[in-house]
């Protein structure tokens, strides 16, 4: 498995924190993906293999837990709350907004490669809706100008790494 | 009667100027002197002062902290476990995100307070997928602790010891649901388990008697050991005792969050004076009063009966702006205080949708493992998706009651009750709006709010 060496510590510094080394599943998980952007088959396997499982153990997780995706996506992930409070809110217009901006629906990734959109689910921030996650950032109030504003600024992001 | 002022025990220092999430900050407002005293008294005595206090859980079921901690089997000799459910993900609330942003060490606190009065030697925090800065936050502070000599070996010099870590979820809300946490603790799906046998203080995490807590109770246990259970038992209301956090969303003026005495404050007064009324323009429709899946509130319905004050039994005759924000009242009035997450909607939306809404968050986070459960979710989502995308019928309310009539109670765990309570009480009370829907999708206007 090709994983970068901060990676690899980490893994090794998570699995003593439990008893039972099953329990480093979700932690393994979320360092992989972290690393490589998505669960290969690989990855289960090595996963698994490290943990002393089957990888039907980490499969069964993969397809579970929403968090977790078995392909690669844009290289920023839009998430848009889709739950009551932001709904009411706006949270659809303010998805809209996004797809039109980037070309693209919810799920794909955009034309360019550069995001990827998706509606989740409630974000805890409700008092603030309509909120969008961007990659680890919270965004609050997100209505059709501040969607163009973020969508703007990634575009810009993109540019100048280019 | 005008609305009481807030009581910030729990949010004191939130969105404080200068307040930061450091250790320095913290040990300058007084932080970990509480514990210093606790750790100076016997772990008996802090159980003791938490069952005084009457603390019931602030997570959603309300049952009392003491209780649960006595409930520990302390004779197994398998080690016990404490573990801070900070899944946070019932929809409406959103408190604990900022305890954990701005005040985690007040957090880390209440959980080795809570750790040496129950002898637990290995603490973790289980905190939602969706909170990664929330978790490197506490990952650092927790640092800042052990540094400190607050958590780790030998706790200010006692032979005590008590580690924590931070365990991130991915995802699924079933994870906020206790023995389904401790699953997915373990590495597995979070498939909750039946009780009887697995209680978790007695079979829980890797078979040992486990305690799960919330971050705010356990931030609560806090003040309690701090000014002594007794005293707290006289902050808010006899058997609905302390502070509460009430975090409002939707179609209000300010939404947000207040910290009330438990039952000092009625929803009118929350909604009208504190959050300032319904948007320019419109008028309350509708309140959810504790996370989504409590039963929805119409405005303009009387709730009737008799209820215990002191020692006597009295009449009420409320509508839902004169109800107390606490556990019993809104437990009497047929709904729930629940997670504290209140949800606003106004004459703008339409209850079919609403519940369209709800029933596609539930469709999408039931765990699969029970059956009616798993299909019921589904099909209640499936139709009120036909209902305002396709076809909708005047019948679809009745065939919609009778598929959550088949969920609640025949499930493991309590998701059945919070998947089937939303559409079992938008049908009842506004089943008008469900016989009338196929009329009104056509004369709606092209613009009206999306909510499926």
């Amino acid at each position: 498995m090709n994983l970068k060496p901060e990676t690899f510590s980490r893994i090794d510094e998570v699995i003593p924190h439990y008893p039972v080394k099953r329990s480093a599943a979700l932690p393994l998980l979320h360092l992989v993906q972290e690393d490589q952007g998505y669960i290969s088959q690989e990855a289960i396997e090595w996963i698994a293999a490290k943990l002393e499982l089957q990888p039907i153990n980490i499969y069964e997780l993969v397809t579970f837990y929403p968090m977790f995706r078995q392909k690669p996506i844009g290289r920023r992930h839009i998430k848009v709350c889709r739950t009551l409070s932001c709904a009411l809110m706006g949270g659809y217009k303010a998805c809209g907004e996004f797809e039109k901006q980037f070309n693209t629906h919810r799920g794909e990734i955009s034309p360019d490669g550069e995001v990827t959109i998706e509606f989740v689910e409630c974000l805890a921030s409700c008092g603030t809706a309509p909120v969008v996650m961007i990659d680890d950032d919270l965004h609050e109030k997100v209505d059709c100008a501040k969607a163009r504003e973020l969508s703007a600024r990634i575009k810009t992001e993109a540019a100048t790494r280019q | 009667m005008s609305a009481p002022s807030q009581r910030r025990l729990i949010f004191q220092h939130i969105d404080e100027p200068g307040y930061t999430n450091d250790l320095a900050c913290y040990l300058k407002h007084g932080g970990y002197e509480v514990m210093k005293r606790a750790f100076a008294r016997k772990p008996e005595e802090l159980i003791d002062e938490v069952k005084k206090s009457g603390l019931r859980g602030r997570g959603g079921a309300g049952f009392p902290c003491g209780v649960k901690w006595t409930l520990v089997d302390r004779k197994s000799g398998k080690p016990i476990y404490l573990v801070v459910n900070a899944d946070e993900s019932e929809p409406g609330t959103f408190k604990d995100r900022y305890i954990i942003h701005q005040d985690p060490h007040q957090m880390i606190e209440g959980i080795m307070i809570s750790c040496h009065a129950n002898n637990v030697k290995q603490a973790y925090i289980y905190i939602r997928g969706e909170f990664p800065g929330g978790a490197r936050i506490l990952e650092k502070a927790i640092a800042e602790a052990r540094a400190a000599n607050f958590v780790g070996p030998n706790i200010l010099g006692t032979n005590y010891s008590c580690e924590i870590y931070v365990h991130r979820g991915a995802g699924a809300y079933i994870c906020g649901e206790e023995t389904g946490l401790i699953e997915s603790l373990e590495g597995k799906r979070a498939y909750p388990r039946i009780k009887p046998p697995y209680f978790p203080a007695v079979l829980g995490l890797d078979q040992c008697p486990t305690i799960v807590n919330n971050v705010e109770t356990l931030c609560h246990v806090k003040h309690i050991v701090g000014m002594g259970g007794e005293a707290y038992s006289k902050i808010g209301t006899p058997n609905n005792t302390g502070t509460r956090i009430l975090c409002v969303s939707g179609q209000v003026q300010r939404p947000g969050y207040y910290e009330y005495e438990v039952g000092k404050i009625t929803m009118g007064q929350l909604l009208n004076e504190v959050c300032g009324g319904p948007l320019p323009g419109r008028t309350f429709k509708a309140v959810i009063p504790g996370g989504s899946s409590a039963k929805i509130l119409r405005f303009g319905e009387r709730f009737k009966g008799k209820r215990k004050v002191g020692a006597e039994m009295v009449d009420y005759d409320w509508g839902v702006e004169d109800v107390p924000m606490d556990f019993d009242s809104l437990g009497m009035i047929g709904t729930m205080g629940g997670s504290g997450g209140v949800i606003v909607m106004d004459d703008s939306v339409n209850m079919v949708e609403a519940l369209g809404n709800i029933n596609e968050f539930y469709a999408h986070e039931s765990c699969g493992q029970c059956t009616p459960c798993r299909e019921g979710s589904l099909w209640m989502k499936k139709i009120t998706g036909r209902m305002v995308h396709g076809e909708g019928r005047s019948e679809d309310g009745a065939l919609l009651k009778n598929v959550a009539d088949q969920i609640a109670g025949r499930t493991i765990c309590a998701f059945g009750e919070a998947c089937a309570w939303p559409t079992q009480s938008f049908v009842l009370k506004f089943g008008d709006e469900f016989k009338a829907y196929p009329e009104a999708k056509k004369n709606a206007p092209a613009d009206s709010l999306k909510l499926v």
